[in-house]
């Protein structure tokens, strides 16, 4: 096969929104809320489908700032729900999440002879193309999906990095959390907001499936290669950056093998994302298959009563 | 509302500033079910308190009542005189083990170090006077040589101990302990009864829910017995009797004999 800047740019891309996507990510899958962004990406559906009907523009910003607002509305929701419908917070989720689904593609049916809002983009995003549609900043020539998912990333790795202790005290005891005087709630939201505004971001590149290989895959593939929390979050960066070069390459490359045309890029990255996941449920250190047969790691309730 | 009327109220108020813990007319319901029911309690500086009752009777409720986990249905609750929200700083809570995931990512050290955090306030990271404060606080309970392990290499009293040394390192004035003693190996038991001793000599007051009656007088010397009520409150010796322990285990025949074996054992 022959690479070109275009390979270039979609690997990068991938690789962007893959660690945009990893970091808050790492936090959810801690929280075990990993269908939290799962709910979200498809709850943002409606809030793209009402910002493109109501100005009419499909400029990123509007679209982005409608969707991010319905995604932070399906965790208030959620909550609600689960709080004063005294519904398991997994139901509640997936009774919003799948309801705002419902409305936004009614919405977007509806009104298909206008908008130019395609539910196979929505769901696959539309990776191929980011290439063709660039900024210029500086006399540098990018694309647009590289810049925005930049700045994401960006914008992630600063909150993660200033809310670093707040975050793991909020994720791995709440109680205490509140009791110090940091408001779980409050991070809960901003946690919330980080999610829903990463995947409204990346969605448009990878479209909602793909984003939530992204947000959980790698989280989880970390998690069985180490028990520390920084290097969890270096590692499911690493996975997710590996998976999209892997994925892109596999898209264009075995395909061809065949004789066939190269296939969906986002679609392998996730592929690539989730036979990383299972190398590491194979050899993982830290609760992988091998490590447990060969290494039995020291288990808490096996260790005897008295050592002291 | 008039401005600060929460903590103004006419039963708080009556309640001088050196009161660790003062409750008036504290009723929590689950669902319109009353778990506790018209509380009233004044417990003095100093004193290692247990809080003693059958299944069921509020005793954790009780303890997340006072520090704001649970909303109240009705009643007060002052530390030192003032609203839980203002005195956070006096206050160190150790909940039951079951209450976090211990596969969680962190070591025992991170665990411990989260008792400063208050201190530290928003954004500010641990550093190396943190952890030199968590390093001390381990160390007091015996597993400084674990402070790198992954939480859940630990045994389950060792995970006690890291939940203690997390509130030693909050340095507060009084202590609210959720069944430290629940599922623990003699060595921690011996390890926390030291730290709760080391405690009340430095003047601390620590109020821990407990189970076994049979320690009851060993461990603590105030006393308080639960049953949705307050079946009695007071010094351990007075109000550890046979009539006190029928009232709040009412019913409970086997628990009643467990409860007056005990008692003998401790009177012997």
């Amino acid at each position: 096969m022959s690479w070109s800047t275009f390979d270039t740019w979609i690997v990068v891309a991938g690789a962007l929104c893959a660690v945009a996507c990893a970091l808050p990510g790492c936090f959810l899958v801690l929280r075990r809320m990993s269908m939290m962004g799962d709910a979200i990406s498809h709850a943002v559906l409606p809030g793209l489908a009402a910002a493109f009907l109501l100005t009419g523009s499909r400029t990123s910003l509007v679209m982005f700032v409608g969707a991010a607002i319905v995604g932070v509305l399906t965790a208030v929701f959620t909550q609600w729900i689960s709080r004063f419908g005294n519904v398991d917070r997994g139901a509640a989720m997936g009774i919003v999440f799948t309801t705002m689904f419902a409305v936004g593609l009614i919405m977007i049916v509806q009104a298909a002879d206008r908008v130019d809002l395609d539910p196979g983009c929505v769901l696959y995003g539309a990776l191929e193309l980011t290439p063709l549609d660039t900024w210029r900043v500086a006399g540098l020539e990018f694309p647009r999906v590289v810049g925005v998912m930049a700045v994401i990333t960006a914008l992630n790795l600063g909150v993660i990095a200033i809310l670093f202790k707040e975050l793991r005290l909020s994720t791995f005891d709440p109680g205490l959390s509140d009791t110090l005087g940091f408001s779980s709630q409050l991070i809960h939201y901003l946690l919330m907001t980080m999610v829903a505004v990463t995947t409204v971001a990346a969605f448009e590149a990878v479209g909602s499936i793909i984003v939530i290989a992204m947000l959980i895959v790698p989280a989880a593939t970390a998690l069985l290669v180490t028990r520390r929390l920084v290097p969890m979050l270096v590692i499911a960066c690493g996975a997710g950056v590996l998976a999209a070069a892997a994925g892109h390459w596999m898209a264009v490359a075995v395909p061809a093998w065949f004789g066939a045309d190269a296939t969906s890029s986002s679609g392998m990255m996730a592929v690539a994302s989730g036979l990383i996941f299972a190398l590491a449920w194979l050899f993982g250190p830290a609760g992988g298959l091998l490590a447990g047969i060969f290494h039995r790691p020291p288990d808490g309730r096996s260790i005897t009563n008295n050592e002291t | 509302m008039s401005p600060r009327g929460d903590a103004a109220g006419e039963g708080l108020s009556a309640h001088p500033s050196n009161v660790p813990l003062a409750i008036h007319d504290l009723t929590v319901a689950y669902h319109r079910k009353p778990v506790i029911w018209d509380v009233d309690l004044n417990i003095p500086e100093g004193k290692l308190v247990g809080i003693v009752g059958p299944n069921g009777a509020g005793k954790s409720t009780l303890i997340k009542a006072c520090l704001d986990l649970i909303p109240k249905t009705s009643g007060e609750v002052a530390i030192y005189g003032k609203s839980y929200r203002s005195q956070r700083r006096m206050v160190g809570y150790v909940p039951q083990r079951e209450s976090v995931d211990w596969d969680f990512p962190v070591s025992a050290l991170d665990v411990v170090a989260m008792g400063t955090y208050r201190q530290l306030g928003w954004f500010k990271p641990v550093g190396r006077k943190q952890r030199e404060a968590a390093m001390e606080a381990l160390d007091q309970v015996g597993i400084a040589h674990l402070a790198k392990r992954q939480i859940r290499q630990l045994s389950g009293g060792q995970q006690q101990r890291v939940f203690l040394a997390r509130a030693l390192a909050q340095d507060a004035r009084v202590y609210f302990m959720d069944e430290p003693f629940a599922a623990v190996d003699a060595a921690t038991e011996e390890a926390i009864v030291r730290l709760l001793q080391a405690l009340n000599e430095r003047g601390k007051t620590c109020l821990v829910v407990h189970h076994d009656l049979a320690t009851v007088s060993s461990y603590f010397d105030w006393l308080v017995l639960l049953n949705m009520r307050v079946v009695a409150s007071g010094p351990t010796r007075e109000t550890f009797t046979a009539a006190n322990l029928e009232k709040t285990y009412g019913g409970q025949l086997n628990l009643i004999d467990d409860a007056v074996r005990a008692l003998r054992n401790a009177t012997d």
